[in-house]
């Protein structure tokens, strides 16, 4: 199957998940939360949310807990970077298995 | 309306009747009357077009970039190392598929610095996926623009109008002026098909995957490569375009004719000289010597040189017993870049015919040496009784 039929002759995108491709590949490291520092699971309420609003990805929910869109998270550690209680490390893509991986 | 005026007057004109939106132009020699034209057409209100002052060539076409994304139709010209500086645009327009239309007033690249013509600059620029046509007069000046806008927006290609420096673009000649009203007719307002819209917000040449991907939609949306083939399908198709354009034009205004080549006395020629530009109709004059010497020769000027019109020009030149290409640019390293193309179509269409001509290959003008007719006559006298060089001749060199 091809893209002859597609109806630009350019690179166009729209808004929305998946437009540039499968970026989660490019992850090297992979965020991880610890629910007993972030202040949302604490607090069980809704406050905070500065890896929501930080990440340039838009993969980071704003739920509690807040949880990663692997499949579009490129692992740059702006959350990460970023969380005020230190909630969220990266962890090298190396350390969770094949099957893990396939489950993003 | 006839009139007398030089060739950047006749380019401009051909903007102004073209209603283009937007211009953006940074200043250089021999092209600076052009934007002074279009600058002053707008400030006066003959134009409703937005000109917009930039502080670079590179800015120039990234302007014109941005506003053919919007929808506009847009303008722009340089000349030399003010097209060296937009080169990163230069492919950025035809891979974004804008159908901008850009005069290019030739002249030489430096270093060392100097202002004069030759046709390295657009030469250089032969692979950014552009269609590049050469003009020898000014009324092609005039008309090559009207037909450009035409033709681009026709086939989604980014136009480079390629004239020469000073012979033409600063010398005087009569020309018609085709009345507004026909124009209109001949090329309706651009529509776009997709102009950037706040209401539908999209991204346009981001980063574009090696393969195909599904988009948001959930169709199979290309990847570079099929991106760059499509370019390269369409620039191949855009021949036949042109053909259209050529003959659309005549329809409309009564004149026009071969849209690629432009032969003189080539018909019966034993042997043909073949060049772009203003060149080729100063080779007019030295045919018209030779052929009262009884040496049977022609010219042919190559009007489109992308997309090279490589079965025409093949079928025009099969079975002569010369080919002798004339250029005022040079592939450095081996020789000129029209000769190295000629012989690749020729070899193409003939190889193993018996009808292939042999092809020499002479540089003149480098730098806006003069080009005296007598050495060109001369030269291509020389090129008919036997092999002048090996190598690319320079002719005028004082070595």
């Amino acid at each position: 199957m091809g893209t002859r039929k597609y109806r630009r002759k350019t690179s166009h995108s729209e808004h929305g998940p998946g437009d540039g491709g499968r970026t989660g590949s490019w992850r090297v490291e992979r965020p991880v939360l610890d629910p007993s520092l972030c202040i949302p699971c604490k607090r069980n309420k809704e406050a905070c949310f500065i890896c929501w609003l930080f990440c340039p990805e838009v993969v980071v929910s704003r739920t509690i807990p807040p949880t990663f869109d692997l499949e579009y998270c490129k692992g740059c550690g702006i959350c990460a970077e970023e969380c005020p209680t230190k909630a969220i490390t990266m962890v090298d893509e190396s350390k969770f298995s094949d099957r893990e991986k396939h489950q993003e | 309306m006839h009139i007398i005026e030089n060739g950047n007057v006749a380019a401009a004109l051909g903007v102004k009747l073209c209603r283009a939106g937007v211009i953006a132009a940074y200043p250089i020699t021999p092209q600076t009357p052009l934007t002074e034209k279009l600058s002053e057409y707008v400030e006066s209100g003959d134009m409703k077009a937005e000109y917009i002052p930039v502080e670079s060539e590179h800015s120039a076409l990234a302007v014109c970039i941005a506003a053919s994304s919007a929808g506009a139709r847009v303008f722009t010209a340089t000349s030399a190392n003010g097209l060296l500086y937009m080169h990163e645009q230069v492919q950025w327009a035809s891979g974004a598929r804008l159908p901008i239309v850009m005069c290019v007033v030739n002249r030489a690249v430096g270093a060392p610095w100097n202002v004069w013509n030759d046709q390295q600059d657009s030469i250089s620029q032969r692979d950014t996926g552009w269609i590049q046509i050469y003009c020898s007069d000014h009324q092609q000046i005039i008309d090559t623009v009207i037909k450009a806008y035409w033709l681009a927006e026709k086939v989604s290609i980014p136009v480079m109008v390629c004239y020469d420096g000073y012979i033409l673009s600063h010398t005087y000649m009569p020309f018609d002026v085709p009345d507004q009203n026909t124009v209109d007719a001949f090329l309706p307002p651009f529509q776009p098909p997709y102009a950037l819209d706040p209401d539908e917000p999209a991204n346009l040449n981001t980063v574009t995957l090696p393969d195909v991907r599904l988009d948001v939609r959930g169709e199979l949306a290309h990847g570079y490569m099929e991106i760059r083939y499509l370019l390269q399908e369409d620039l191949r198709l855009a021949l036949s375009d042109a053909a259209e354009a050529e003959k659309r034009f005549a329809q409309y205004f009564g004149r026009g004719g071969d849209p690629y080549i432009e032969p003189y006395r080539c018909e019966d020629a034993d042997f043909i000289a073949v060049g772009l530009g203003s060149l080729t109709y100063q080779l007019r004059t030295c045919v018209d010597q030779l052929r009262q010497e009884g040496i049977c020769v022609g010219v042919m000027g190559v009007r489109y040189y992308r997309p090279f019109p490589d079965t025409i020009i093949a079928g025009a030149l099969k079975g002569k017993k010369g080919v002798i290409v004339f250029e005022k640019a040079l592939s450095y390293g081996y020789e000129g870049a029209l000769a190295s193309d000629l012989k690749s179509a020729l070899y193409e269409h003939l190889a193993g015919t018996g009808s292939l001509p042999p092809v020499q290959n002479f540089i003149a003008g480098i730098g806006g040496r003069e080009i005296r007719t007598e050495d060109l006559t001369r030269m291509l006298r020389a090129a008919t009784q036997g092999r002048v060089s090996q190598e690319p001749f320079w002719i005028g060199l004082k070595l």
